[in-house]
């Protein structure tokens, strides 16, 4: 068991009046990928912008409780500095509608990376991490919008990664993908956590047994279960994940 | 289908061309009442005869053409940054408070008949040209000021919705990254919706072109080529209101040839913005 | 730390980027204040029962505004009588009947070209048009045909809109009751679809209202009150022209441009409160 990357205390989320995440507690280890599984609206991808405070955008979202990044509580940070530790991928591929050196580019840039060498050698590397480099070294130039939707959301990971996060927040990133595409980010998956936290919400269980190395189980709005994925999807504690797991729920 | 529903039909067909006979009809009359005059004179002495003497029946409208672009680009060159500034202000930042009370001013601004305008440009700001430089006031300037306000509801309408119109997802992405909003904004969000915008400034530059009245009481209306800014200026739209009031034969052919020239440019802009892709990033 | 010397400098440069794009924003709102606030001021103790019920009297240096009152009011519902069934028809044709093609293409560029049109060129097509060549002479009649023309593409756009944005479900339900399709139309597109038409003849009669330079030329400017659309008429936007650019009475121009001005707000008001009605019964 690695260390503790994120430690989430007695974290609570309000829609207005809507009651949306209760009472969350969870540490989540360094180098390893974490699935957030459980049925629509139960609040996972809503945890998941937590950790990167992009509910801030939305308004008359209320949070309390805390949430640290190594040792460090999120609020305490500028959020520009947190989201640059904390990458997101999202779950519809949304590359920007520039040319696919330009999308890599963008973070790199954005943070002070102005050396044209520099940053020839970020996207390729980035690209290269992804898995891409190969598909598109010819054509950096070209559209991202040219892309197929498996490549794009590639484009997005390594789009991502140029700028050196810690922490790789994923939601759903295949559900709008085809199985083949599917597979090819799930292979990335087993490199990434090699060298960043990943956490990842899917819907897809087998996925989440494929890819993970702990889950939680979510159920409208709170986590039922956390533990090491085999324990979650072959022994686990509640009855409710049992249910979700073997597909007799809901 | 019945009979009467088939008569009912067509006659809709007939209201909805319409307008497309009323473009035809206007182009056809316009056409025919200047275009004699300019064939008569030759195309080069209209365009670019820089002496407009009805009394000796000479017509040259080049100090028009030029009046009515230095107006023009004077207009955008007040009304684009405040405009497109508005418009991100609006789409990207403003609170729904601050929204609430900008929006409606803006749909009066839009409201207000352009005498209105040319009353308070003639009153208020004529005056205090002439106080700040000492000339007689009635100036490219001045023009340029009221056309400025005049086409900021255009500009700022169409860039707010096109900016409006850009993905959620670009800024989210961009912002997700660890860019400020600001950053979003101008790398991000504003390349996205440039087509819109561009069709913004030139639906305003069109505005600007066709003005009229506001412009015929604050540029002073002087037949030559202005000199700066301070000079006074005719645009070609004035040159058509002043003199149509007391024009006649040959005189006012050439304010209907005055007004072909007007009716092409203004067809051009209006095709040019139709001609931009339409389509986010492209 | 490097990380927040560049932090520190794009929060700076964002500060003072949206410090200008409010500036500038509240700027937009100021240039209404001070416009409408200057001539109200100016204009609004020279307002009284009798400058409304008096006829002008020495080309409206003295006495009121009654005949021009009269005179607006005889050509906005003209050319609204004119334009609205011609709009609405044609917007009907556009949503319900159309279907893409060239045809359609030249009809939607005709329509939006002219809405493109400056007013001075409808003041010089109707002068030779309906002034001459029609021979109706400087009338109601000629001002009222030449601003149809003018006010027809706000009503035709205004009014497809709001008869695209009728329900789909309303009209596979009337459909399937045996309506024919113009029954449908009439019965259950157009009553649902009414505020939105309603907005857009209002917005007309705002151009209407607000409009000199395609009046001037067709309607002329006597100052008599028109016996019939026949007659000439001056509207109170002309007369508004014609007293500030000849220097007639600096305070009847003011108190004829607060007339302007009090229905330019009301006319917005109108359609705004419409607007706002639309928006609240979609979202039920």
């Amino acid at each position: 068991m690695g260390s503790v990357k994120i430690r989430v205390k007695d974290t609570n989320l309000y829609y207005g009046n809507h009651h949306a995440l209760k009472n969350i507690n969870m540490d989540i280890y360094d180098k390893s990928v974490t699935a957030l599984i459980g049925p629509s609206g139960c609040g996972k991808s809503t945890f998941l912008r937590c950790l990167n405070r992009m509910n801030d955008l939305i308004p008359n979202v209320r949070i309390d409780g805390e949430i640290q990044i190594a040792g460090n509580d999120i609020n305490k940070y500028d959020v520009i500095l947190l989201r640059k530790k904390v990458g997101m991928v999202f779950q519809k591929p949304n590359p920007f509608p520039m040319s696919i050196y330009e999308n890599i580019a963008y973070g790199p840039r954005i943070h002070g990376t102005k050396n044209r060498s520099k940053l020839d050698n970020i996207v390729e590397k980035s690209l290269r991490e992804a898995a891409l480099w190969d598909e598109v070294k010819d054509r950096l130039k070209s559209n991202a919008m040219g892309l197929s939707g498996g490549q794009q959301q590639r484009l997005c990971i390594a789009r991502t990664i140029a700028v050196e996060p810690e922490i790789l927040l994923m939601d759903e990133p295949t559900s709008a993908l085809d199985p083949a595409s599917t597979m090819k980010i799930e292979d990335l998956m087993e490199n990434l956590k090699k060298q960043y936290t990943v956490i990842i919400v899917t819907h897809n269980m087998q996925q989440a047994g494929r890819i993970s190395d702990y889950a939680a189980f979510f159920l409208n709005g709170e986590i039922i279960e956390y533990d090491k994925t085999e324990k979650i999807f072959y022994k686990p504690m509640d009855k409710r994940t049992e249910d979700y797991i073997t597909g007799r729920f809901g | 289908m019945r009979l009467s529903e088939r008569i009912i039909e067509k006659m809709l067909v007939i209201c909805a061309a319409i307008a497309l006979l009323g473009i035809a009809v206007i182009a056809v009359f316009i056409t025919k009442e200047g275009w004699p005059i300019i064939s008569k004179i030759g195309i080069k002495a209209f365009f670019l005869g820089k002496d407009w003497t009805p009394t000796k029946g000479v017509y040259g409208i080049f100090p028009m053409i030029i009046g009515s672009i230095y107006v023009t680009i004077g207009a955008l060159a007040i009304g684009v940054p405040i405009g497109i500034s508005c418009a991100i202000y609006l789409a990207e930042i403003a609170s729904p408070k601050v929204s609430a009370i900008i929006k409606p001013g803006i749909e009066l601004l839009a409201g207000i008949p352009s005498v209105i305008y040319g009353l308070y440009g003639m009153t208020v700001i004529v005056p205090i040209i002439r106080d700040l430089f000492g000339n007689q006031g009635f100036s490219v300037l001045a023009g340029s000021i009221v056309l400025g306000i005049m086409i900021l509801p255009t500009i700022i309408n169409i860039s707010k919705d096109s900016i409006e119109a850009v993905p959620k997802e670009y800024k989210e992405g961009s912002l997700a990254l660890g860019s400020s909003h600001w950053q979003a904004i101008i790398k991000v969000i504003l390349p996205s919706a440039r087509s819109g915008i561009i069709s913004s400034i030139i639906l305003g530059m069109a505005r600007a072109v066709g003005e009229t009245m506001a412009v015929i009481m604050i540029t002073g209306n002087s037949t030559m080529i202005p000199e700066s800014i301070l000079s006074p200026v005719r645009t070609l739209t004035g040159n058509i209101g002043i003199e149509m009031g007391y024009a006649s034969g040959e005189h006012q052919k050439a304010l209907f040839a005055t007004g072909i020239v007007l009716f092409i440019f203004i067809m051009c802009l209006n095709l040019l913005a139709k001609l931009i892709p339409k389509k986010a990033g492209a | 730390m490097n990380d927040i010397k560049i932090i520190t400098s794009s929060r700076i440069k964002e500060r003072v980027a949206f410090f200008l794009l409010w500036i500038f924003s509240i700027f937009t709102a100021i240039i209404l204040v001070l416009i409408v606030s200057d001539i109200i001021i100016k204009g609004a103790p020279h307002i009284s029962l009798d400058f409304l019920l008096e006829e002008p009297r020495k080309m409206g240096k003295e006495g009121g505004v009654f005949s021009v009152i009269v005179s607006t009011i005889y050509i906005v519902v003209l050319s609204i009588i004119f334009a609205a069934p011609i709009g609405v028809a044609a917007s009907v044709y556009l949503a319900e009947y159309a279907k893409e093609s060239t045809m359609l293409n030249i009809i939607r560029f005709g329509t939006e070209a002219l809405a493109g049109i400056p007013s001075i060129i409808y003041g010089l097509f109707g002068y030779s048009f309906f002034v001459f060549f029609l021979d109706l002479k400087y009338s109601i009649l000629s001002g009222a045909l030449t601003l149809t023309l003018m006010i027809l593409p706000t009503i035709i756009k205004t009014s497809e809109e709001a008869i695209k944005a009728v329900p789909k479900s309303y009209r596979e339900g009337s459909l399937a009751l045996g309506a024919t399709k113009l029954q449908t139309i009439r019965k259950i597109i157009i009553p649902d679809a009414i505020p939105g038409i309603l907005t857009g003849l209002i917005l007309g009669i705002g151009r209407v209202v607000g409009e000199s330079a395609a009046v001037l030329y067709t309607a002329g400017s006597s100052l008599g009150i028109p016996d019939s659309i026949f007659r000439p008429g001056r509207t109170l936007s002309v007369h508004l022209y014609t007293l500030a650019s000849e220097g007639i009475s600096i305070e009847n121009t003011y108190a004829t441009a607060v007339i302007l001005i009090a229905l330019v707000f009301i006319i917005n008001f109108s359609a705004n409160t419409l607007i706002n009605r639309i928006f609240i019964a979609r979202r039920r």
